[in-house]
């Protein structure tokens, strides 16, 4: 019998072809996927070319996606989208989706089915824990790893010791799935799952849909996590249904695995958060944050750009204005959810309430294009980082929240609660 | 390896949005992401950093994306070594995949202020503070990560690899 383990220890002995790993073994492992994007992938590429590799590993097996300065913000990043579309063309790449057919990376994989339970997915971007929603167990890796995964479809890795959070009961007083994750680094801090897998349970994550569950475990990384695990259930099965296009397989943790802690978290604590500058770990509730005046509000990125997101802010802003003082910048994260927003009539009212709508990018969460702060200008966003010029001006200011959260802050010019308008 | 510089000191949480800021993403050149490494967080870094010198900081060094463009900037710029309390997992992997020389140690890191002569023996891990003659030993490497460093990076293992297979 193989020793007790956790979903993540269970996938990863899984692919090194071992029956049982430990924490802090170090293993070689067969991977499902390879993720890279417009800013990474032409360095991973470079790192192919210098192993003198000439075929990808399998060309189903390979995801490139143009969604960081894409569609291109300047000559460059024209140049790096090239690159990889150079490639894509070359290595006769399955799952490369031209800007058009394309959105951020995090929420077009799994909307398209790529990413399946129980997959091993490495990606050159720090937000690939996001499948971990799905019973994935998923990791960002640099472009060297990414390249070294192109030519091999191998990577090796620390089997990490994992934390447990059980979230039960029911959230109140207009809680989101963000605001679980915030209140969470807030607890632990952006390093308290350093080198660390995270798995999320409890009667909260089964209640939560799987856009809400995904935005949970794309900010595991927020944590220093190297993975943010959830266990397949009927939501997820549900979701994945006519979705995936392989076979997959559910790891369920043993009921005696070891945990390297087990936190219990009271749904009736965690109320609407933001994190103040400068990292996602400063958590206030909005309720001691209504004194902040606002330049700009962001709803989107591969946190919150779903069309759960998309419905939650426009609900807020569903016959508001925006206030005159801000600009309010809502960008579905993907061109099936900018539809899905046509079809529903949101498109219609983040436009009748003077909200930019803009085609799917990842742009100004990164500091990009699409919405960058200048010197001193304060901006609630949806996205995960609010580090020093993360969205532009090193003196501007990042607060992140929730989708209503920022819809209600754009309306009443500072950080507020949609209750409060 | 032996390097000797002097220390850049900085605190905890250094994140990668400071060591090389997203709106120079739009290139992956080695001197255009050197000459503005670490400018959110000390605008004159680059233009003070000389061949050698040594960054030395707090815990987690490396925190948020994975943009190898990181370790690059750091490296291309001259740093010779990054010593902290900690890294953030995939600096961690980065570095060592593209030969900054990383070193956890916390003693090493609470008795170096800026501005210090410091020399560091990447293979016996010992950190010489040369202003007080004080040392420190890091954390030895788990063999396999010592062996990829030994290969010269990951890529120079893959394809000695590669090149057995075939």
């Amino acid at each position: 019998m193989p020793r007790p383990m956790t979903v993540a220890e269970k996938i990863l002995a899984a692919h090194a072809g071992l029956d049982e790993v430990r924490p802090g073994q170090l293993v070689e492992c067969d991977l499902d996927l390879v993720l890279a994007n417009d800013i990474t992938a032409p360095i991973a590429i470079d790192v192919f070319r210098e192993l003198g590799a000439t075929e990808v590993f399998d060309r189903d097996r390979v995801c490139l996606v143009p969604d960081h300065y894409a569609p291109n913000k300047d000559i460059k990043s024209a140049e790096q989208t090239k690159k990889m579309r150079d490639f894509a063309r070359e290595q006769k790449i399955t799952h490369y989706w031209e800007q058009g057919c394309a959105g951020i990376e995090h929420a077009l994989l799994p909307e398209q089915g790529v990413v399946v339970p129980g997959d091993l997915v490495i990606g050159a971007d720090s937000h690939t824990c996001t499948y971990g929603a799905l019973g994935a167990f998923s990791t960002g890796v640099g472009s060297t790893d990414a390249g070294v995964g192109l030519a091999t479809g191998r990577a090796w890795f620390k089997v990490p010791p994992t934390i447990k959070f059980v979230i039960d009961g029911e959230l109140t007083d207009g809680a989101a799935a963000k605001d679980i994750i915030l209140h969470i680094i807030g607890l632990i801090g952006v390093d308290g799952a350093l080198y660390q897998a995270m798995e999320f349970t409890g009667s909260t994550i089964a209640s939560l849909s799987m856009e809400g569950r995904m935005c949970i475990s794309n900010m595991a990384i927020e944590a220093g996590g190297k993975a943010g695990i959830m266990e397949v259930d009927d939501v997820a099965r549900a979701w994945l249904e006519g979705r995936c296009e392989r076979e997959y397989v559910e790891y369920h943790a043993d009921v005696d695995a070891e945990y390297a802690q087990v936190i219990h978290i009271d749904a009736a604590d965690i109320k609407p958060c933001v994190s103040w500058p400068h990292l996602p770990s400063n958590t206030h509730p909005v309720t001691e944050s209504r004194d902040i005046t606002i330049d700009q509000a962001v709803i989107g990125s591969c946190t919150n750009g779903r069309i759960e997101d998309m419905r939650a802010a426009a609900e807020v802003l569903r016959g508001r204005k925006v206030n005159e003082n801000v600009r309010c910048i809502v960008i579905p994260a993907t061109q099936a959810v900018f539809k899905q927003c046509m079809t529903e009539g949101l498109a219609d009212v983040f436009i009748d309430a003077n909200c930019v709508f803009s085609t799917p990018t990842c742009g100004p969460c990164l500091g990009g294009y699409m919405g960058i702060l200048a010197a001193g200008e304060r901006c609630v966003s949806t996205t995960n980082r609010n580090f020093v010029g993360r969205m532009g001006d090193p003196t501007s200011e990042v607060y992140l929240a929730s989708p209503a959260v920022a819809a209600a802050s754009a309306v009443a010019g500072h950080i507020a609660l949609p209750s409060d308008l | 390896m032996h390097f000797e510089g002097t220390v850049f000191r900085y605190g905890r949480d250094v994140d990668t949005d400071v060591i090389i800021p997203a709106r120079y993403l739009n290139s992956s050149d080695h001197a255009h992401l050197a000459a503005h490494a670490m400018e959110d967080l000390d605008p004159t870094f680059a233009t003070r950093v000389q061949p050698g010198d040594i960054v030395v900081a707090e815990e987690n060094f490396g925190c948020g994306s994975s943009r190898e463009h990181a370790p690059v900037a750091l490296k291309a710029a001259g740093v010779s070594c990054v010593i902290a309390k900690s890294f953030a997992r995939i600096f961690y992997r980065n570095a060592i995949n593209v030969g900054l020389a990383i070193l956890e140690c916390p003693e090493a890191v609470d008795a170096i202020a800026d501005g210090a002569k410091v020399a560091v023996d990447t293979e016996t891990g010992t950190i010489t503070n040369l202003d007080t003659g004080a040392t420190f030993t890091a954390e030895p490497f788990p063999p396999f990560i010592a062996e990829i460093i030994e290969a010269g990076g990951l890529v120079e293992r893959t394809r000695a690899k590669l090149a057995a297979r075939s």
